[in-house]
C-alpha cells in the first residue's frame, strides 16, 4: 500500500511531539515578568535618587542591554533562553542577545564584512519593520490629529 | 566487477574490506553511552584552532590519520580519496587533507555522507582501479548551525523533535583484498521529497527515502529483515525511526523493528535536554560505523549490517524561498 503526501503528513504530525506549551508558557511568563519587575524596580530607584524621568528612561534600557551582552558573551543566556522563551526574546534582551550573538559568531570573518556586516543580521528585519511601522503610525497620527 | 542485481543492487564479487577504521568525537559525544568506543574525545570545541570550520578539519585530519594507522599504510598509498561534509564546497573535508597528497573526490551526501564514501570507495576497489581507498567525513555542531541555522549564543528555543548535529568525524580504509570487514553489496538511493518544510524536522524528511531503499535493497537482493544482525541508520532520530518503522509497516508490511538501530539514538545520552530527538550530521553514522560498528564486526558478534546512510537537502537558501527539503 502506497502512502500519499496527506497520510505522511498526518504520520509526521502523530510521530512529532509537540513543544510543552503550557510549560513555556508559564516559564515565559515567570521570566519575562522577572525582567520587567528588575526594570521596574530600577527605575524606582533611580526616581528616588532624583534622576529626572527623561534619563531614567535611558538607563532602564541601557542597564538591560550591557547585563544582557556580558550574559551572551559569556555563554549564558542562551541557556536561560533555551527554557525561558519569549521570555528573553520579548524584552529588550531579546533584542540585544540578537545583536551581540551573531557580532561574536562572525567575528572570524573579520571586523568589518564579519562582525560588521552580520551584526545585524538577526535585529535587521526588526529594524527595518520598526521604523516602516513608526512611519506609518507617524503618518496617521499627524493626520489624526490635525 | 560488480554485478548489477536486481533493479538497483550493485553485488560485489571479489568484496572489497574495511582494512582499518578510526573515528574522533567532542566532548559531548564522549559523554554519550558509546563514549568508551571512539579512538578520540576533544574536550575542547575549538580543537585548539582559531574557528570551529578550522576545527572541524582537523577533526577529519585526525580520523583519516588514526584510520591510515590502523590499516597499517600510509596516505601516499591511497590511490583515492572521498569525502564531504556539510559545510559549504565540504571545506572540512578539503582544507582537513590538503596536506596529505591523496587524490581527492569531494561528496555531498549531507548527513549520509559516510555510506556514500564507502559505496563508491568499495566499487573503486572492486573494479580494480584502486587498491587502497579512503572513505572519511566529519561534522561540528558549531560550524553547522553557523551554517544552516543560528549564532550558537542566540537565545532560542528549539522543538522536542529537532536533533543535534554531532561534533564528530570518521574514516575508513577500503582495501581491495586482504583481511578486514567485507562489503558485499551497495544500494544507491533515490531522492524522496515528501514536502516536508520544517527544517528542525529532519527526521520526518529522511525517513521516506530510507524506507525505500531498505524496500529496494531486500527486494534486489531477496532477503528478509531478519537475515541481517543489524539494519543501522544513519541519524532519523527518535521521530524518523518512528516513521521508518511504521511506513515500512504500513507500506510492505514488513516489521523491522527487531533489527533497526539507528546511529541519532545512539550517539547521546537523550535524557539530556539539549538532545530533543537525537543525533544527526556526517559524523554523526561515520563516529559509530567506523568505531563501534567495526569493531563488533570484527570481534564476530554480529556478522550482517545493513547500514542505510540518510540526509536531508537542507539548504540555507532554499527553504527562505518556499522550498521543501528532500
Amino acid at each position: 500500500m502506497s502512502i500519499t503526501g496527506n497520510q505522511y503528513n498526518e504520520m509526521v504530525k502523530k510521530a512529532s511531539p509537540p513543544s510543552p506549551k503550557i510549560k513555556n508558557f508559564i516559564k515565559a511568563f515567570l521570566v519575562g515578568g522577572l525582567i520587567c519587575a528588575f526594570g521596574e524596580g530600577l527605575a524606582q530607584i533611580f526616581k528616588a535618587l532624583d534622576i529626572s524621568k527623561i534619563k531614567v528612561d535611558a538607563l532602564v534600557p541601557i542597564i538591560l542591554i550591557v547585563i544582557t551582552a556580558i550574559l551572551t558573551a559569556i555563554g549564558v543566556f542562551d541557556k536561560i533562553a533555551r527554557h525561558a522563551g519569549a521570555g528573553t526574546i520579548v524584552p529588550i534582551t531579546g533584542f540585544a542577545n540578537s545583536i551581540v550573538s551573531p557580532a561574536m559568531e562572525f567575528q572570524s570573518e573579520g571586523r568589518i564584512l564579519g562582525t560588521g556586516a552580520n551584526m545585524f543580521k538577526i535585529a535587521g528585519p526588526v529594524i527595518v519593520y520598526g521604523s516602516a511601522t513608526a512611519i506609518i503610525y507617524g503618518i496617521i497620527y499627524y493626520i489624526a490629529s490635525r | 566487477m560488480p554485478i548489477r542485481k536486481g533493479r538497483y543492487t550493485l553485488e560485489f564479487v571479489n568484496a572489497p574490506v574495511i582494512a582499518g577504521s578510526a573515528s574522533v568525537v567532542g566532548k559531548k559525544e564522549g559523554e554519550g553511552p558509546l563514549g568508551g568506543e571512539f579512538d578520540k574525545i576533544y574536550d575542547d570545541t575549538t580543537i585548539g584552532e582559531q574557528t570551529w570550520e578550522k576545527a572541524e578539519s582537523a577533526m577529519h585530519r585526525d580520523a583519516v590519520t588514526r584510520a591510515l594507522a590502523s590499516a597499517d599504510v600510509s596516505s601516499s598509498d591511497v590511490d583515492l580519496f572521498f569525502g564531504g561534509d556539510l559545510l559549504n564546497q565540504c571545506v572540512g573535508t578539503a582544507f582537513g587533507i590538503k596536506e596529505m597528497e591523496m587524490p581527492c573526490v569531494g561528496l555531498y551526501g549531507a548527513c549520509s555522507t559516510m555510506a556514500l564514501g564507502l559505496a563508491f570507495a568499495a566499487l573503486a576497489a572492486e573494479t580494480g582501479i584502486a587498491q587502497t581507498v579512503v572513505a572519511a567525513t566529519s561534522s561540528h555542531f558549531c560550524s553547522a548551525e553557523k551554517q544552516f541555522r543560528m549564532p550558537l549564543e542566540y537565545g532560542n528555543q528549539s522543538p522536542p523533535y529537532a536533533q543535534r548535529t554531532a561534533t564528530a568525524a570518521g574514516a575508513a580504509v577500503v582495501k581491495s583484498s586482504g583481511s578486514g570487514v567485507k562489503i558485499q553489496s551497495v544500494i544507491i538511493g533515490i531522492i524522496k521529497d515528501v514536502n516536508v518544510k520544517d527544517s528542525n524536522n529532519m527526521g520526518a524528511a529522511m525517513a521516506p527515502a530510507a524506507c525505500q531503499t531498505i524496500i529496494d535493497f531486500l527486494r534486489d537482493t531477496n532477503t528478509k529483515p531478519e537475515d541481517y544482525d543489524m539494519i543501522l541508520t544513519g541519524d532519523l532520530g527518535d521521530v524518523g525511526s518512528r516513521l521508518l518503522i511504521e511506513l515500512l509497516q504500513r507500506q510492505e508490511n514488513t516489521d523491522i523493528s527487531s533489527v533497526h538501530a539507528d546511529c541519532g539514538l545512539m550517539l547521546y545520552d537523550l535524557n539530556n535536554s539539549d538532545i530533543n530527538s537525537g543525533g544527526s550530521g556526517c559524523g554523526c553514522s561515520a563516529s559509530i560505523v567506523c568505531s563501534y560498528i567495526m569493531r563488533r564486526l570484527k570481534a564476530g558478534e554480529i556478522k550482517k549490517v545493513f547500514f542505510v546512510g540518510t540526509g536531508a537537502l537542507l539548504s540555507a537558501i532554499t527553504p527562505l524561498q518556499g522550498d521543501s527539503i528532500p
